[in-house]
């Protein structure tokens, strides 16, 4: 278990090279780079070329690289070229947002989809129906456009939730949770479809199992079989599923951040884009690997807790 | 050479039968027209739209649907069809652009990787992990802040990032097409590999990779409209999908019409691309997968159920079945796969279940305590339990039962324990939901069963998950698990048929001396004649769903009535003196559709006559307690020693 543990964090590694050496590739392709950026339009040639080799722009593109990672490791991620300010200071001001966004729509989608699934599982029927015309639903509306309409319903018709803003939970646990209901659900409709069809699928398979049908033999109950037994054993392939949410709700930070104007990450990574401000974009993309890379170890831990034949080997 | 090809050559399966069976389900049909009927509509925009993209109307701005403006008008006038139809041009070719990176690049790397595999399978599938677990929305953003507002740019590195998991779905497909006999026969007759790869391999993978290009279209749909509603790669005044969303969410508080036609086009088309991929999936894996009902549902029992004429259950009777009839529904409606049986159990008597695999014998193991699979159900019959009529009871009282009057082990000890929890937990649970005692008193109960059974360390052997026993170690856990609930009969279905010999006999042991200690009475199920022996004080012999045989064993073995015991005797190696070949029944037990109604065993017995097959036969109860249901039975007995 904990060698296995230490091996995904081990291949974490090239994997947030490969992420940063992409982004510093991308932004060494920039026409107009960031010592263009710096001097502006107007700048003289020469203050530019000045500030090209103060930059180290005209190193060799591996050893920029190697300065880059240099300053990696020691938690610089340079500054924004739109603001001047450090990129590290920015994003962690912004990094609770998107956090807070994101986990409450995987616990959302875990609870609601666990629930719906296992009763289509058992039940099938209209909650069965339900469930499939749900995740047909939540695969073809646009999260950027379930925002909007639930901004419409919700917040500007009805006036039950705010419209924009976010209040963080040190100030109000309540207005908080108030401020991110619409975001999470805009976020998490998708996700909430994808957890109730696997959940059906494995609790289905989990209950035609020889176990299960020894348990009945013995007298088990009903309720203790579907939710202790088939839920714990069907429950692998949800646990997989749910990692994928939270990949997915995070990327889908960047649009649904957008309608709600919630100071977080995805947000900022769409302002970077239109400033051209790659640094930031960077240390986002930095940032969301490792965010991916924590969620995988959690996963694997998990996976060890739920199959005693991975924690016990 | 051309010898083995003919040996070996099954049929290749047909390209286009799963395109053929994907045409015949309506969702994926009408979804195919939709999006051929929107490409065209949008490639023909020039030719079709009633105005231009760009014409203001000033006069007519927010005007709803009218004959003019079939969806409307847009804040500075503009007709909303024009736009959309205009604007689809732009996404559409985001799509394609994105798909066709996505394919040109997964599939020739997931053939190599599938078809070579060694090294190159290694490298991709590195490749592939990492690719997986870039977030790739970011990735595109940064393409766009440095290729300015490029939607080529950000939709061919979003398919890029999308091949990783297309190339998985086709690495994984080739890898089963490649092992399969038409392939290697193929191979075997000299045909080259390029060759094997276009000709047998590319049609056997393109169901799956249709769906998954399908699948991926939607999504790439959702990420082009996305990046357009946040103005990255297409600038206003331009229209685009995503963007006229965007203009419609600024007028959100006037008037929400204009969220409607640009959001449902976009929802409409992501829907048409997931049916049509989940409607080739559906087409491709027809044919082996059926529908799997709930496994959890009351057990359905017929409306009507006959009352039985047969003698009223003996006082000294534990069980007492009559005329127990069980049906399961197949596609062209009910079979019965066992069919009136009756037999009764004395307390402290072991009854031996015996046939062939299709025999019935496992269902009416099973039909006892109303365990039968979802689409199968007692059709007819009584199960008397003491005076109790099981066969009258809801589900719910039939659960108070279970385990408690009556309990069952099974065939398979490994897979028939919970693999996610401490046996001693499990068989704890049991314990706890007969007895009604806290929890520490039931790890003592189970520790007292664990000793029951014979389990050489108990404390030890409850703090283990199921994989870590042996088969006779898990089949004595599952026996605890029956004990449990103290019942006064016992089922065992095939219980050491997957045991090794030596762990057969202790477990067959170990039943004899739990009968002893506890009085309870057993219905062994099982086809060796061995174990009849063994352990039973009488036998049950059941052929295609009848029972066609009941006496004493020792009667059974020393004057065997029907043909089919006296042939599955025969047979049995035990009894094998090695002269000659082992013998064996010609044929085998027929698909329960295809019963017939007289002498079901008529097809195989050496000693059919003319009038087997006229009459269903009776089971004839003789004077010395034995049953046969066989009108010749009196010339089987004399052959035994011929």
């Amino acid at each position: 278990m904990r060698t296995l543990i230490i091996r995904r964090i081990a291949t974490a590694i090239p994997l947030i090279v490969a992420v940063t050496g992409v982004t510093f590739v991308l932004e060494s392709l920039v026409p107009g780079n960031t010592a263009r950026a710096i001097v502006g339009a107007s700048g003289s040639p020469a203050a530019y070329q000045r500030l090209r080799a103060e930059l180290g722009l005209n190193n060799p593109l591996w050893d920029q690289y190697w300065q880059y990672i240099n300053q990696l490791v020691h938690g610089n991620l340079g500054t924004s070229v739109f603001t001047g300010e450090p990129v590290s200071t920015l994003l962690n001001q912004r990094l609770p947002v998107t956090l807070s966004l994101v986990l409450l729509a995987t616990a959302f989608c875990a609870v609601v989809g666990v629930l719906l699934g296992v009763i289509s599982a058992v039940r099938g029927g209209i909650v069965g129906r339900a469930v499939e015309v749900l995740s047909l639903v939540g695969l073809a509306l646009p999260g950027f456009w379930v925002a909007i309409i639930l901004a419409a319903v919700f917040a500007v018709t009805l006036r039950i939730f705010p419209a924009t803003g976010y209040v963080p939970p040190s100030a109000s646990v309540s207005r908080w949770l108030w401020a991110l209901t619409l975001p999470v659900i805009a976020l998490g409709l998708a996700g909430v479809a994808s957890v109730a069809k696997q959940t059906r699928d494995s609790m289905k398979d989990t209950l035609a199992r020889e176990y299960i049908r020894t348990l009945r033999a013995s007298g088990i109950g009903r309720r203790s079989i579907i939710w202790k037994h088939a839920l714990r054993n069907g429950a692998i392939p949800v646990v997989t599923v749910l990692g994928l949410v939270f990949v997915s709700a995070l990327s889908s930070t960047v649009f649904v951040e957008a309608v709600f104007v919630l100071p977080g990450l995805g947000s900022m990574a769409v302002t970077a884009t239109s400033q051209h401000d790659i640094p930031v974009i960077e240390g986002i993309a930095l940032y969301f690997t490792v965010l991916v890379v924590i969620v995988n170890v959690l996963l694997d831990i998990v996976y060890g807790m739920l199959n005693p034949k991975v924690r016990r080997s | 050479m051309s010898e083995i090809a003919v040996v070996a050559r099954p049929q290749a399966p047909s390209t286009g039968r799963f395109l053929r069976r994907a045409l015949r389900k309506p969702l994926g049909v009408i979804s195919a027209a939709y999006l051929v009927l929107l490409t065209l509509a949008c490639v023909l925009a020039p030719l079709i739209a009633p105005y231009a993209p760009l014409d203001e109307d000033l006069t007519h701005v927010q005007g709803g649907p009218s004959g003019a403006h079939l969806l409307g008008t847009d804040e500075l006038g503009r007709d909303v069809v024009s736009r959309l139809l205009y604007g689809g041009q732009l996404t559409l070719l985001g799509v394609v652009e994105c798909v066709a990176v996505l394919l040109i690049i997964s599939l020739p790397v997931g053939l190599a990787a599938g078809y070579l595999g060694g090294w190159v399978d290694r490298a991709v599938s590195a490749v592939v992990d990492l690719l997986l677990s870039v977030p790739g929305i970011i990735v595109v953003l940064a393409v766009l802040a440095v290729f300015g507002s490029s939607m080529t740019a950000a939709m061919v590195t979003f398919g890029v990032l999308g091949s990783a998991g297309v190339i998985r779905v086709v690495r994984s497909a080739v890898l089963s097409v490649r092992e399969e006999l038409y392939v290697a026969a193929a191979r075997v007759s000299g045909v080259t590999e390029p060759r094997i790869v276009v000709r047998h391999i590319l049609p056997r993978i393109a169901g799956p990779v249709i769906v998954q290009a399908s699948l991926f279209a939607a999504i790439a749909l959702a990420i082009q409209t996305g990046l357009s509603f946040l103005s990255l790669g297409v600038a206003p005044p331009a229209p685009s999908w995503g963007g006229m969303v965007g203009e419609a969410a600024s007028l959100i508080d006037q008037d929400g019409w204009l969220l409607v036609p640009s959001g449902g086009i976009i929802a409409l088309t992501i829907l048409a691309f997931g049916l049509m991929g989940d409607a080739v999936r559906d087409a491709t894996v027809e044919g082996w997968s059926a529908r799997s009902a709930p496994a959890i549902r009351t057990v359905r029992r017929s409306a009507s159920v006959p009352v039985p004429v047969g003698p009223e259950p003996s006082d000294d009777a534990v069980l007492t079945v009559r005329d127990l009839s069980v049906s399961f529904d197949a596609s062209d409606g009910p079979v019965t796969v066992v069919d009136r049986v009756s037999f009764t159990l004395g307390a402290g008597e072991v009854l031996g279940i015996v046939g062939e695999s299709g025999c019935g014998k496992s269902v009416t193991a099973l039909s006892l305590l109303q365990l039968l699979p979802p689409n199968g159900r007692i059709s007819g019959g009584r199960v008397l339990l003491g005076d109790q009529d099981l066969t009258a009871m809801s589900e719910r009282q039939i659960a108070n039962l279970r385990g408690k009057a009556m309990a069952m082990v099974f065939q398979e000890p490994t897979v028939s324990l919970d693999p996610s929890f401490l046996v001693g937990a499990q068989v704890a649970e049991v314990v706890r939901r007969h007895d009604r005692v806290s929890s520490a008193a039931a790890r003592r109960r189970v520790l007292e069963l664990f000793e029951q059974v014979r389990l050489p360390d108990p404390a030890g052997t409850a703090r283990r998950y199921p994989h870590e026993l042996s088969g006779g170690m898990a089949q004595r856990v599952c026996l605890a698990l029956a004990l449990a609930g103290r019942p006064s009969v016992l089922i065992a279905d095939e219980p050491t048929t997957a045991l090794d010999v030596t762990v057969q006999a202790e477990i067959l042991g170990l039943l004899r001396q739990l009968r002893d200690e506890t009085g309870m009475s057993i219905i062994l199920v099982t086809h060796d004649w061995g174990v009849v022996a063994d352990i039973c004080d009488r036998a049950l012999v059941m052929y295609a769903g009848q029972v066609v045989e009941q006496a004493q064993v020792g009667a059974l073995f020393r004057e065997p009535r029907h043909p089919y015991t006296l042939g599955l005797q025969d047979c049995n190696p035990q009894r094998w003196t090695g002269d000659g070949d082992l013998p064996v029944i010609p044929g085998t037990v027929l698909p329960p559709a295809s019963w017939p109604t007289s002498c079901r065993f008529r097809e195989r017995c050496r000693f059919a006559e003319s009038d087997c097959g006229l009459t269903p036969i009776p089971l004839e109860h003789g004077a010395d307690d034995r049953e046969v249901r066989c009108i010749h039975w009196h010339e089987v007995a004399p052959a035994r020693s011929a």
